[in-house]
């Protein structure tokens, strides 16, 4: 009983975590690629000549917008559909504690 | 021990185990410190050599008349990496142009391995009773921190052969000027140790996360498999193009600064 109440906690703070990881690194990504199509356009309106450079600069931005948040989704994803090293660090606890 | 039903959680970790050497007793399994990870190293060679053999076979056979069409990729290629440099490097440089091409050929085409089925590869070499493998060689820090200190150290060889002394100088005085220069010897060692860092940790989360991805989509019923799986390909040839970009371009816009002095 008091094992699954255990495992029942971790699972819930693992949950909580998970949503803060995905949710955290979209949200600072989508406001990075507000701004950064935003003013996108904004140059493009200004000088449609720059067009294609500015494209290419800004596929170089999106790229750097997208890493970390990348990095931070793809541990978010572990967590939640892997083996979750949390539980397993418990479980290995209170095998050695009860000698179960 | 997952969230999920223990089976998924297995499936998921056997798509993340490495196919590992240990070093000190010569057989497969974890070693430690001393551990080849074989899959990355055997993958990212064979690849390495396939890259060169076609670009050599090309620069072998290349003629001024009427180019064939793998002339005139390798071309679009050069002349693509060339107007790069061109653009941000304002510096002389033997190296920096071949490493370039290298660079980015290279990890596109290790980011390529992405695009093939997850269990295409695990499931061909599970015949031969190989238990684990990862068949993407960026997938792997050892390989993304391989190339970006590899870098770093271009960087610092560059920043002491250009500069000479006077790298002590701006190292000393740069930003804030003589009177702060602990602040100052901080920030420039910060900036430095920020770039292999950044550069291998981004590349090697992207492709992370998109593996990761794959494997989770590869979970899914038969038939959302392949509309998810289409979608996230088509988002993944961008990431995977972009991201072997931005790894040649900040190389060179690195390069660029350790060959320009500031004043």
């Amino acid at each position: 009983m008091e094992y699954a109440q255990l495992v029942a906690n971790i699972q819930g703070l693992t949950a909580i975590a998970v949503g803060l990881l995905i949710g955290l690194a979209s949200l600072g990504t989508a406001v990075g690629f507000g701004v950064l199509g935003g003013k996108f356009l904004e140059g493009v309106a200004r000088q449609p000549e720059l067009g294609p450079m500015l494209l290419m600069r800004m596929f170089l931005m999106a790229g750097l917008v997208d890493a970390f948040a990348a990095i931070s989704i793809a541990i978010g994803l572990l967590l939640l559909f892997g083996n979750n090293p949390l539980i397993l660090a418990v479980a290995t606890a209170l095998k050695t504690h009860t000698g179960s | 021990m997952s969230l999920l039903r223990p089976t998924e959680g297995e499936y998921v970790q056997h798509h993340l185990d490495y196919l590992q050497l240990n070093l000190h007793t010569f057989k497969l399994g974890d070693g430690g410190f001393w551990t080849l990870n074989l899959d990355t190293l055997v993958i990212s060679i064979l690849i390495g050599v396939l890259f060169i053999a076609v670009f050599y076979w090309a620069a072998r056979k290349v003629t001024s008349g009427t180019p064939g069409r793998l002339q005139n990729f390798v071309e679009m290629l050069f002349e693509f990496v060339d107007s790069m440099i061109k653009e941000a490097f304002h510096g002389k440089s033997a190296l920096l142009a071949p490493m370039s091409l290298t660079i980015f050929v290279w990890i596109f085409l290790m980011n390529c391995m992405d695009l093939l089925p997850v269990d295409l590869v695990p499931k061909i070499l599970a015949l031969f009773g190989i238990y684990a493998v990862r068949a993407v060689p960026t997938d792997d820090l050892n390989v993304t921190f391989a190339m970006s200190i590899t870098v770093f150290l271009l960087i610092i060889f560059y920043n002491v052969k250009v500069k000479g002394w006077h790298l002590i100088k701006e190292i000393f005085c740069s930003p804030f000027g003589i009177w702060l220069f602990p602040v100052n010897i901080l920030f420039r060692f910060l900036e430095e140790i920020v770039k292999p860092v950044s550069l291998s940790l981004r590349l090697y989360g992207n492709l992370f996360a998109g593996e990761l991805i794959f494997v989770l989509i590869a979970l899914l019923p038969w038939w959302m498999q392949w509309t998810l799986g289409g979608i996230w390909s088509l988002f993944h040839l961008l990431i995977i193009t972009i991201q072997a970009f931005i790894f040649m371009m900040l190389t060179i816009v690195y390069m660029s600064m350790a060959v320009s002095s500031h004043d």
